[in-house]
């Protein structure tokens, strides 16, 4: 059910090097931002960057956010690279 | 106003409409950013640009409306193009209208500084070895800091 899941958004260098824009996973229990990554990470591979890599930068609903946030059933969680716009 | 397209935009046309704002208005500040040919590698011939639809417009949105409460700011127009851009085409322009030269300057910087390190765009550039993701720099980040209050 959708409202049991959240969505999780991969951009730029990340997003190339996943193979994917976009997820859909089962929302946990008390679960953070934070833990979402290291659950991503333990699917090594490409992944496992996600913990060991270059920084990844947090937002929840599009607003920025840190490792310790929490996600929940029905959030848009974007992870992506330090920006580089301008 | 802000806007995130892939076209080109006039210059010209917008420091018209941003002159369209009243008596009230002494001072235009705009900033043009261009592709150049070098950055974190050489012979660069174009680069890509990628963005965080709707999240990147919240974010210009706040910056401008953070720049209203610091300076005297009468118009603000950001526009900043994603997609791919050759070599000397427009990336990014901001026009600031104030009464006041020194808020209008202000104002314009403090958007571009912050704009570089808080908004979700991502560079990409592309040249004869290849392409390469863009890294974001410590003297951006420092340069963007220097408006922290």
């Amino acid at each position: 059910m959708t409202d049991q899941n959240l969505t999780v958004r991969f951009f730029a260098r990340l997003r190339e090097e996943l193979g994917t824009d976009q997820l859909t996973l089962p929302a946990g229990k008390d679960q953070t931002a934070g833990d979402l990554l290291a659950a991503l990470a333990s699917r090594g591979g490409p992944w496992a960057q996600l913990q060991d890599g270059q920084p990844v930068m947090i937002a929840i609903n599009q607003a920025m956010a840190k490792p310790g946030s929490a996600v929940k059933a029905g959030d848009e969680v974007a992870f992506f690279p330090p920006v580089t716009g301008g | 106003m802000i806007s995130i397209q892939t076209e080109d935009f006039d210059s010209g046309a917008e420091y018209a409409a941003l002159r369209d704002s009243g008596a009230g208005t002494g001072a235009i500040a705009t900033f043009t950013g261009l592709v150049r040919d070098s950055g974190d590698t050489q012979d660069v011939s174009a680069l890509f640009l990628e963005h965080y639809p709707g999240m990147t417009e919240q974010v210009i949105a706040d910056l401008i409306e953070e720049a209203s409460r610091r300076w005297d700011v009468r118009k603000a127009r950001v526009i900043h193009r994603v997609g791919r851009l050759l070599l000397q085409e427009q990336i990014v322009f901001v026009g600031i209208c104030s009464a006041h030269r020194a808020d209008a300057f202000a104002a314009c910087e403090f958007i571009m500084d912050v704009l570089k390190t808080s908004a979700p765009f991502w560079k990409k550039e592309l040249s004869g070895a290849g392409e390469h993701w863009v890294e974001q720099k410590a003297s951006d980040v420092a340069r963007g800091e220097t408006w922290d209050k």
